[in-house]
Order: structure tokens, then sequence, then C-alpha cells
């Protein structure tokens, strides 16, 4: 089996009363694609930020190739990368120099070279010199991808990558992502809404309900094994009925 | 520490400036307006006052320091303004960027940002208005160390309340140094405030600067003791401002504020 590039244990958040994440624990391994799946408010992106160390957790632990996050955050988040809808890169700067900041900060080797190869590969460099403020919310979210691709992560986290993509574009992402993700060794962790696109790219997913893992599988063969047609249904069953499913 | 990563940080602010004029014209015109103001104020102060005194070093110097500790402070909040208001703490602080590396390229901007102003205020004061610096001799490096210093402070302690209370906060910031300057004594001795404010004054390194520079010009003494009291002083307040940075960041990540920050989200 292949080793593992995310390894969260007992990972506990609380807001208050409320119980965000509750004892999650789960790994990514290298050339697989995990999704994190579950209602709004199931502890998805308070995961991630935990993940990311934006978000320390009130207890558990969070390792990136064996390195632990709150020990050696630097190293560990050097591994890392992420594209959130929710979080757009400087619209004031252009997208040659969004990525040369990014860059830079990733250390990344031979940059130059680099960001010309992301530009070519996200379809960019006609945008080079354009500001990111002003290009299509889809066009944001491949310079955000091409960020993402640049110090090529251990991890890469995708909160809702293809959000707003129409779908042919949001198919060449899926195969490129997919692509790199065979190729170089990584893991990823991606969360989405859209359920055929989790089909066609994930390995395995899990179902989170109340900061819980209440389901784990192949998204191609859970929702048979739970009496479901599809995984819409699955998801629908698990956002209004998760105590049928073993919830609890 | 990567130096590196600092550099981005730098890298980004010459980036935002050289495609914005907004950004540009604040870094010397306020300071350019502050001199030819108080420039025109020394000359007539000099035509009404007794003869034998010269306001011009006294006072249009003292503007020039003061402005000059500003520019410093602003310089590092500006930068760090820069990502309150494109939103991108989630982008930055997901990364392997580290606190001392990204408060070394905020100083760093800082230092490039504040020697344009200074540059433009001395050639201002020295060309139109005839204030020569070389009045203060050697003097003028601890001068402007220490304003530098506590200007790095001043930025840091800023940077991180704005953190801590979320962007609207940034208005407390600005004015910061206009509510700091009485005790700083710019355009008065110490011995102008009553008892009780001396003591207060003598905390603000700024204070040992404008009472030195008074004594030079006035052909009086200066202890080289207070003004390396007043370098030791300001180091120390970096040191607090770098920790009170600290602990609100670690705070921030925490309670989760920093991945949701926003002007909703913090008010």
């Amino acid at each position: 089996m292949a080793s593992a590039v995310l390894s969260v244990a007992n990972l506990c958040k609380r807001y208050g009363d409320t119980v965000a994440v509750d004892g999650l624990s789960f790994a990514v391994r290298q050339n697989e694609i995990v999704g994190l799946l579950g209602p709004n408010g199931a502890g998805k992106t308070t995961t991630i930020n935990m993940i990311l160390g934006v978000l320390a957790p009130d207890a558990g632990t969070v390792k990136i190739e064996d390195i632990d996050l709150a020990k050696r955050r630097s190293q560990a988040l050097d591994r890392t990368n992420f594209v959130a809808v929710y979080s757009p890169l400087p619209g004031n700067l252009t997208v040659a120099e969004n990525l040369r900041f990014f860059g830079l900060i990733y250390c990344v080797p031979h940059l130059r070279e680099r960001i010309e190869v992301l530009l070519d590969q996200f379809d960019l460099a006609r945008f080079r010199n354009v500001k990111c403020g002003v290009l299509s919310s889809g066009e944001q979210t491949r310079v955000s991808l091409a960020k993402a691709m640049l110090n090529r992560p251990r991890l890469l986290l995708l909160d809702e990558p293809t959000a707003s993509l129409d779908p042919s574009v949001a198919r060449d992402i899926r195969a490129t992502i997919r692509e790199s993700t065979l190729e170089g060794h990584s893991g990823v962790l991606w969360t989405s809404h859209n359920m055929h696109e989790v089909e066609e790219v994930c390995d395995r997913v899990l179902f989170l309900s109340h900061g819980k893992i209440l389901l784990e599988g192949d998204p191609r063969k859970l929702p048979a094994e739970h009496g479901k047609e599809n995984l819409d249904d699955l998801f629908i069953a698990v956002a209004r009925e998760p105590l049928s499913l073993g919830a609890g | 520490m990567k130096p590196k990563r600092a550099a981005a940080i730098v890298l980004r602010q010459f980036y935002l400036l050289r495609g914005s004029p907004a950004r540009i014209l604040p870094m010397f015109a306020w300071v350019a307006i502050d001199v030819v103001l108080w420039g025109f104020i020394t000359k007539y102060l000099n035509t009404v006052a007794s003869a034998g005194f010269n306001f011009v070093p006294a006072m249009l110097g003292a503007v020039l320091l003061w402005d000059f500790l500003v520019r410093v402070m602003q310089g590092v909040t500006t930068a760090f303004f820069e990502d309150v208001w494109s939103r991108n703490f989630l982008n930055i602080f997901a990364t392997p960027l580290s606190i001392v590396e990204y408060v070394g390229g905020l100083v760093a901007s800082s230092v490039a940002t504040s020697l344009v102003g200074l540059s433009v205020m001395l050639a201002l004061a020295t060309l139109v208005f005839g204030l020569s610096f070389f009045v203060y001799g050697l003097m003028l490096v601890p001068f402007f160390l220490v304003l530098f210093l506590f200007g790095i402070a001043l930025g840091i302690f800023g940077c991180a309340v704005v953190l801590r209370l979320g962007p609207a906060a940034e208005w407390l910031i600005w004015p910061l140094p206009a509510i700091l300057s009485p005790l700083a004594c710019v355009f008065y001795p110490l011995s102008a405030l009553p008892g009780w404010l001396q003591f207060p004054a003598r905390l603000l390194p700024p204070s040992y600067v404008f009472e030195a520079m008074r004594g030079t010009v006035s052909g009086g003494a200066v202890s080289g003791a207070s003004l390396t009291a007043a370098i030791g002083l300001a180091l120390f307040y970096i040191l607090i401002a770098g920790w009170f940075f600290t602990r609100i960041f670690r705070y921030v990540v925490q309670s989760g504020l920093i991945a949701r920050y926003s002007a909703e989200s913090l008010s």
C-alpha cells in the first residue's frame, strides 16, 4: 500500500458549544484522490482549514508526510498547497506577478521556467499581464490552480475547485489534476457538491456528518451498498437522515 | 528563516507600487506638504522672534524627523493592509511563510518606501528652506536609528491590533503617531510638560531624540547615554511588538478568525 501523504488523527474542533469536528481520523495516500463530502456545516472546511494550519485543532494531530503540522509548520506546509473558491488570489496583481510572489514564498526552484509551464498547462499565457481581479471566475480558478501546482505539492487540498467553471473547462481541469496526481506521487483531498464529478475523479470518499465520518468507500460502489441509486441520493440521505446511515 | 520568502513580500509591494500612482503619491506628497507648511512657518517665526535663534533647524528639523518616524510606521502597516484589503490572509498564512519572515518582509518594504519619503523631505528642506543636516552632525545617525526602530515597533503593534480586531480597526492605527506626538516632545522640551506627563514621555524613545536635537541646535551638550538608552528602549519595544503580534497570530489561528477574516465576521 502506498504511504500516506496526509494522516489526520482524532482531530477535534469546537466553537463554544458547537462541535464542528469530532474525533476525525483518516489518511490520504500517494496517487490517491479522496473526496471529503457532506452537507453545509458538516465540518469539511473546518477540517481543511486545520490541515492548512490556519485553524488550530483543540485536539488531535495533522501530519503531512509524517511531519507534524503543529511542531514543524513551515516544513509541513512546504509540501502542501490548496485552491478554495472563497479565497481568490489578490486581484490587484497580474497572473504572472501572483505566480512569482507565491513561487518565491514556496521557494520554487527554476521559478521562471515553472511559471511558463503552468501558464501553458492552464491556458493562461494570454492573461500573463492581466490583473487577476478582472478575470472571469473560471479564469481566476485556473490561476489559483496554477498557484497550487507551483511547488508540486505532495498534498493538494481542493475546496470545490470547479464550482465556477463551465463543464468543458471543468472536465479539462479534472483531467489535469488526475494526471498530475498519478504522475507526481501526490495525494489530493477534494471537496465538491457535484457528485458526478466526485464519481469521476475520486478513488475514495468520506461522508462527513456533524464533524464525524459517517460513511467511507468507493464512490462508484457506496450508493448500492446503502440501498441508494446514485451518489446524489446518498448525499441527500446523509444530509437529511444521517441516523438511518449509522450516525449517532 | 528563508530570506527569499521575506523578499516575496517586498516584491509584492514593488508590483503594487509600480502599477499604482495612488500608492506612490502618498509616499512623498504629505511629507512634502508638511515640509512646505513648516518651512514657511519657521521662516516667518525667524522674522518676528528675537534675533539669534534659528527656527529652521529646531522646528523644520523636528517636523522632518517626526515625519520620518510616521513614514516608517506606515510603511509597515500599509504593506500589511495590502493583505487585509485584498483578503489575502488565507493564501498567505496557509503557506510555509513564518511570522518572522512575514514581519521581516513588512519591515524591509517599509525601509524601501520610507527612504523615498526621506529623500524627498531632505531635498525640499535643503533646497527650498536652507535646512542643512550638517547642523546635527553625527548625532543624525542615532536620531534616525531611534526613530526608525520605534517606527517599526509601532508598525508591528498596529498590524497586530488590526489582525485581532478586523479591517475596520485600521482607522485606530492611522492616527497613532498623532496620539503619541504630544508626549514625544516634538516641538517643546520635556520640561514644558506637567510633572505627571513627564514620566510617560520618558518612556517614548523619540522624546530623547527631540531633546537631543534641540540641545544640538542650541549648542548645548548632548548626552550620549540618553541616546543609547533611547536605542535600547526602541529595541525593547520591537521585541514587545513582535511578541504581541505572535500572541495575536496564535489567538486568531486558535479561534478561527484568520480563516474567515473580514469586516463582517469580526465587527
